[in-house]
């Protein structure tokens, strides 16, 4: 198998156990963009393990940057607008959708949520044809 | 305090399952979305690895009565397949393709202090709060 798979499949055995633990320890689904708007809300005794788990998410980061800067690699030659309608869009659509690749992906195909899967396949079919358009436009080189 | 512990454990090894994955790798997410020009497969693994660990794992956790730190499990419930979450969905999507980041990526991409992740961040970060000041007037059926 190509050393990119391995590294996939490894990586996403990671994410599953991460998951897990979550769930074990604190009874929590794991859906970053929902755990990122229940942090903008600042709802009392329901922000610290958000904002902990943020943390987490940023350490984690800098670990891996000092293990290897290439693991944050980025070959897309794209203009700063297509990054800010990007953001945008993807805070926007996650919060409207009630969660993103981890929450409905992940977590939610796990326990065969039909919300989750219907969440999953629309958000990989648009994304297809969001690179397939943009591709064409010339946006995404 | 507990609770935000393991928070931040959970969060720190999620991170390094997405550096490993590649998910913080723009040009592979989009890579794996370029299902009709040079389509770059390996991301499926993750999911493929996720799904397949947690799959178990949650059935196996669901046995106990309560999780370590709390008092009950809040895992959604609905069923039901709204507008909202297919438009959301669909709106997600474009913006994944877009930038090649989805949240968790994007938040654990900021550490590699270059600009591209900041901008997608805070853009996201104002997405967010757009929905919640409009969601606020329409109360929309999520």
């Amino acid at each position: 198998m190509h050393q990119d798979w391995i590294n996939a499949l490894l990586g996403g055995v990671i994410i599953g156990v991460a998951v897990s633990l979550m769930l074990l320890m604190n009874g929590r689904v794991t859906g970053i963009s929902g755990i990122i708007n229940g942090a903008l809300a600042k709802v009392k005794g329901d922000t610290q393990w958000r904002v902990f788990f943020i943390g987490g998410l940023f350490l984690g980061g800098l670990a891996l940057h000092f293990i290897n800067p290439a693991f944050f690699t980025n070959e897309l030659k794209t203009e700063t607008w297509t990054t800010v309608l990007a953001g945008l869009f993807v805070g926007f659509g996650t919060i409207l959708g009630s969660g993103c690749t981890s929450g409905h992906g992940v977590c939610g195909i796990s326990r065969m949520s039909s919300r989750s899967i219907v969440s999953t396949v629309v958000f990989i079919v648009a994304g297809v044809l969001a690179v397939a358009l943009f591709r064409k436009m010339g946006v995404l080189v | 305090m507990k609770n935000s512990l393991a928070s931040l454990f959970v969060g720190f090894l999620f991170a390094l399952g997405l550096g490993l994955s590649g998910m913080t790798q723009p040009q592979k997410v989009v890579g794996f979305l370029d299902v009709f020009g040079n389509w770059d497969p390996s991301l499926m693994f993750v999911m493929i690895g996720a799904i397949s660990v947690h799959f178990v794992l949650y059935k196996v956790i669901r046995r106990r009565k309560s999780p370590l730190f709390s008092i009950d499990w809040q895992v959604p419930s609905k069923k039901e397949i709204t507008p909202a979450l297919v438009l959301g969905a669909f709106i997600f999507g474009i913006g994944w393709g877009l930038g090649g980041y989805c949240p968790g990526p994007a938040i654990t991409s900021l550490a590699s202090f270059e600009s591209r992740p900041l901008i997608f961040v805070i853009s996201m970060l104002i997405g967010m709060l757009l929905f919640n000041l409009m969601d606020k007037k329409l109360k929309i059926k999520r």
